[in-house]
């Protein structure tokens, strides 16, 4: 185990090196580029030459990109060419609001996947099992706009219980949160639902299922200790993704309701060549995948004995 | 084995299990399957019934039923199970909880799969008694460990911490039994509990089954095909025939008399150490067993019975009836004319055969070693840069086989049976040596490179028919493309006409060239597998295994029909079987394997009589005969096959060898000892030694008379 985490840690380092890499070169492989988007659109070809030779980019990129490499590990982001800050000022606050988001709609979306599979997947082809199946089709397949949309008019306008935006203008305020949460986890735990319920399922046909109800084993225990745990195995890979699909995903529900996050700056920063707040998002975007990848894999092998001591 | 007391009449004791009438369905979308009609059965305190009969006839639903599992669209439709004097149908849902497990236990045919692969071995028996007395952890613990020792495992510490798949199939098996008795059942029921297991580990388990089964009291109900395994456990007997029972009585009383015209079928399916391939060949039982929904009228055995008299045999249902013996007075079948019946002129198969004469050699294998590299990536090997390693699956294997000769490889699952067919093949390629036909070495030569005549005169019948025959092509086309690809006919009318008159020779109807393989039943199936693997007229067959997956009747048919073609076609054939017994019965010649090493080589008699190879003797004292009056010397070996990656440096049967001599077998291999010209044993004891071995097997005098 210890040789295979260590293993998978420096893929995760090789493959965040390799993918930094291509956003780096994307971002700052034409330095003109880059002088343009500083010096604003009416800086001439002298002023551009200069301003590239001032700051080392007549370099070659390679030795530019280790530098970046060693700025970003030493905690240097760039400064914000729209809002003229250091990146760190601004980037750190709205990666963690997304954070708080993400978090708390990953830990109630996989509660809700997970026993909403694990029902359905029990008794597999029971009303029980029909009923919760098609509930999560649906949700899934309506998109976030559209239940952001549908969400607020219920709860905002109709019922008046919920406030529509979630800026947190007067600080941090958790009713705010539960609009988005909401659109978040209608949208995505479907996926993770029915992977639980198949993975589920397919466990409760196993010989040794029928072994443990001969045992004569209560039929919660049975669940709990005998069929969930390798139920899990399949969709724990899946689970991880979320956190994945999260991070990135939640751009349309932060900008719904005009949450600040991380995927608002991210959207904000591409329309406007904010090339350094890019080339941030995208450092931690990609760490993020990678990391949960990474986790997710180690996790699967851990649950499955068949495989962690092979 | 007879337990005088234990009949449960006279005795004053209750019966554990009382079962009368017992109708179980299954519904399916094709409406009611009945699988079990009208069951009766009674099982006294201690008393091992065995349950036999041929697959499908709801053995295992019948287990099912008493444990009043039977999944979700299964039932019980009418009469009664009492277990312990109370009626099973009355209990709550809570109740039969608690009697699951506590009272009945189950053991299955698959323990790896009966098995939770992501649970500890300590964790799957710690419950049982956890829930079941509500014991502490530690108790339950100390009892686990306790059971696992009762259980003859070796080394209970380590197994408890381990998972299923760390451990052998035998262990996996004994810790499935340990499982079951640690709550002292008062019924254990065993469906097939060793038939997924190798011959030497399965006497083994079988061993223990009789034993811990008379020490603990508790009743048995065993489910099997094995007719000889019976002999070995059980009291008495129930054999039963499309739902229900048709005889049941004492086993020795069923041995020597079965009145059944089925039980007697079954007897004659059944290759015992006397049969002869020639003089008196295996007497398969015509027809097949009919669906559930599909019984004939009357009697349900009746259109496969040689007795069958019509207006008798197929007016009312047969009811049972008391065979009046001395022996056994629980003695019962279900037959009208059992009393008529005299099973000495009804033998249905009087045929006697010719020898085949045995002509050129055809195959000649030349000191063929197939090594396979594995790589390794533990820490250790990292270190130690030692990556690669070999794994030995063939050591030079010499032989030949001639013309019309069936030479059969035996040995356990791993000692490189496989492999060798798969060389012979052409699936692998020989590491070193040679493996001729007829002058050819093909060993060298993968098959995208054979010429399609080599290819035609080496053909496989593999064991599992299933995983050879395409799904979604009819019969008829895949048998048709054979004899296309070899290039024996190529005109499409001629085609179907040898795939007709294939289906013919394999004895299979010629509607079937239409039919898909999932219309067909396993036999069947396995016959088409023939007719493919002579469709291009090989000089050459392998058959690997071929009739271990099937049923006794289907596999004496098949074992029939595969000699019927050799003879008429003067084939080669390579019987690669684990069971001594078929072995015995076909093959002129018989190589022993262990490890990828040959042991012991000669013809059949000289493998068959001492001098033994140790290996050779353990294997046949494993076999289960299906004869109360032959005698056999009890050998059961200790330990698992060691593994192919870390072979024991001196001779290869050293880790449990019955008779090791010292460490000269550990650490040297045996020299190869020639007792006649073509009997050959590798052991350090000297052959004068092995001369004096008493025989493992001793037939009596009646039979011999009657076969020579
Ligand atoms: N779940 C099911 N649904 C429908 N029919 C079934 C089901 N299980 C078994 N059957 C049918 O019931 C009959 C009895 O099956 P059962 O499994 O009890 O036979 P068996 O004697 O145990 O056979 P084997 O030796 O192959 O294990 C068969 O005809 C089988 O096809
Ligand atoms: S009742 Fe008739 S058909 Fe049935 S077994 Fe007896 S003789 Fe054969
Ligand atoms: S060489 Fe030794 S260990 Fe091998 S079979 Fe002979 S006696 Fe047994
Ligand atoms: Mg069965």
């Amino acid at each position: 185990m210890p040789q295979l985490i260590m293993r998978r840690i420096g893929m995760m380092i090789l493959i965040m090196l390799t993918v930094a890499l291509l956003l780096f070169l994307m971002n700052e492989g034409d330095p003109r580029l880059i002088a343009r988007s500083v010096l604003g659109p009416y800086a001439q070809d002298q002023q551009l030459d200069a301003w590239i030779v001032q700051h080392g980019y007549d370099r070659h990129i390679l030795v530019r990109y280790v530098e970046w490499i060693g700025r970003v590990m030493s905690g240097d982001l760039g400064d914000s060419i729209i809002y003229k800050r250091p990146v760190n000022e601004i980037f750190w606050d709205r990666l963690g609001n997304t954070g708080i988001l993400a978090g708390v709609t990953f830990v109630v979306m996989v509660i809700v996947a997970l026993t909403l599979g694990v029902l359905a997947g029990m008794k597999e082809g029971s009303t029980q099992d029909r009923v919760i199946s098609v509930f999560s089709i649906t949700t899934t397949s309506i998109p976030e706009y559209a239940s952001a949309v549908l969400l607020a008019w219920i709860f905002v306008f109709t019922l008046g219980w919920l406030p529509g935006t979630s800026s947190m203008t007067s600080g941090f305020n958790v009713v705010e949160l539960i609009l988005p949460v909401m659109v978040l986890t209608l949208y995505g735990f479907g996926y993770v639902a029915r992977m639980t319920r198949a993975s589920m399922a397919e466990v409760m046909t196993n010989p040794y299922i029928r072994t443990a109800m001969l045992k004569g084993l209560p039929y919660r225990h049975i669940i709990m200790k005998h069929a969930l745990r390798n139920a899990l195995i399949a969709p724990f890979t899946v689970i991880m993704l979320q956190i994945n699909w999260l991070l990135s995903g939640v751009v349309v529900t932060e900008f719904a309701f005009g949450y600040k996050g991380f995927g608002a700056l991210l959207l904000e920063a591409a329309l406007r060549r904010d090339i350094f707040v890019i080339e941030a998002c995208g450092t931690a975007a990609v760490f993020v995948a990678v990391f949960t990848q990474t986790i997710g894999d180690l996790g699967y092998t851990y649950l499955n004995p068949r495989i962690r001591f092979k | 084995m007879a337990d005088p007391n234990g009949k449960g009449n006279g005795s004053g004791e209750p019966p554990v299990l009382e079962i009368s009438g017992l109708r179980l369905s299954y519904y399916t979308r094709a409406g009611e399957v009945p699988a079990v009609m009208d069951f009766d059965l009674t099982i006294a305190k201690g008393e091992s019934v065995g349950l036999v009969g041929e697959s499908g006839c709801g053995k295992s639903t019948v287990a099912n039923g008493i444990m009043r599992y039977m999944g979700k669209n299964g039932g019980i439709v009418g009469g009664t199970i009492k277990f312990q004097g109370r009626d099973m149908a009355e209990l709550s849902e809570e109740e039969i909880r608690r009697v699951r497990g506590k009272d009945i236990a189950m053991i299955y045919q698959e323990p790896m799969a009966a098995l939770n692969p992501s649970l500890t071995i300590a964790a799957q028996l710690m419950e049982v008694p956890m829930i079941h007395e509500g014991v502490s952890e530690e108790e339950a613990f100390q009892r686990s460990f306790d059971m696992l020792a009762a259980v003859n495992i070796p080394d209970p510490k380590r197994l408890m911490d381990s998972y299923p798949h760390q451990v052998s199939g035998g262990q996996q098996q004994r810790v499935v039994i340990a499982m079951a008795l640690l709550s002292k059942p008062a019924l254990l029921l065993l469906d097939e509990p060793t038939t997924a297991l190798d011959v030497t580990v399965e006497a083994g388990i079988v061993e223990l089954i009789a034993e811990l089964s008379k020490e603990s009291g508790a009743s048995l109900l065993y489910i099997s095909h094995n007719l000889g395994l019976m002999l070995e456990v059980c009291d008495r007997i129930c054999v039963m025939y499309s739902g229900e029972v048709v005889e049941e009585g004492h086993i020795d009383s069923i041995f020597s008399w079965p009145k059944h015209p089925y039980t007697h079928g079954l007897f004659g399916c059944i290759p015992l150490p006397h049969a002869d391939k020639n003089a008196r060949p295996l007497a398969a039982i015509k027809g097949q067993l009919p669906l559930p929904h599909q019984r004939p009228k009357g009697c349900y055995f009746g259109p496969r019975c040689e007795s069958f008299q019509a207006g008798r045999c197929d007016a009312d249902h047969i009811p049972m009836e008391d065979v009046h013996t001395d022996d056994d007075p629980a003695h019962r079948v279900r037959c009208l004319r059992w009393n008529e019946i005299d099973h000495d002129a009804v033998v249905s198969n009087e045929t006697t055969r010719e020898p085949i004469e045995v002509g050129d050699t055809v195959l000649e294998v030349d000191n063929m070693r197939k090594y396979y590299d594995v790589k390794e990536s533990t820490l250790a090997t990292l270190i130690s840069r030692e990556a690669v390693r070999q794994v030995k699956a063939n050591e030079s294997i010499s032989f030949d086989a001639g013309e019309g000769e069936t030479v059969a490889i035996v040995g356990e699952s791993g000692c490189g049976k496989s492999t060798f067919a798969k060389v012979l093949m052409g699936l692998e390629t020989a590491t070193d040596g040679e493996v001729r036909l007829d002058g050819t070495d093909l060993g060298s030569i993968e098959v995208k490179k054979r010429t399609p005549e080599q290819l035609a005169s080496l053909q496989m019948v593999f064991q599992n028919p299933n995983d050879t025959l395409n799904p979604s092509h009819s019969v008829g086309y895949q048998i048709g493309r054979v004899i296309k690809r070899f290039g024996i006919e190529s005109d499409p009318a001629k085609i179907q006409d040898r795939v007709h008159k294939l289906l013919d020779t394999v004895k299979l109807p010629r509607a079937f060239a239409a039919r898909k393989p999932r219309q067909l039943s396993g036999g069947q199936k396995q016959r088409v597998g023939i007719a493919r693997a002579f469709a291009g007229n090989p000089k050459t067959v392998i058959a690997d295994e071929p009739i271990s997956a099937l049923d006794v009747s289907v596999a004496a048919a098949v074992t029939e029909l595969l000699m019927d073609i050799q003879r008429e076609h003067r084939t080669t054939l390579l019987f690669i079987s684990h069971d001594l017994s078929a072995v015995r019965y076909l093959s002129d010649r018989v190589v022993v394997m262990y490890l990828g090493q040959i042991m012991e080589r000669g013809t059949t008699e000289e493998v068959f009589a001492p001098p033994y190879h140790p290996y050779t003797e353990a294997l046949l004292s494993a076999v289960p005969i299906a004869d109360p009056e032959v005698e056999k010397r009890r050998i059961v070996l200790e330990g698992n096959l060691p593994s192919p990656l870390d072979p024991p440096k001196g001779c290869p049967f050293s880790t449990r060898c019955q008779r090791k001599v010292g460490s000269i077998c550990d650490d040297e291999p045996p020299p190869v000892r020639l007792d006649t010209e073509g009997h050959s044993i590798a052991c350090h004891i000297p052959l004068e030694e092995l001369r004096e071995v008493e025989p493992v097997i001793t037939i009596p005098d009646r039979d011999l008379e009657a076969t020579t």
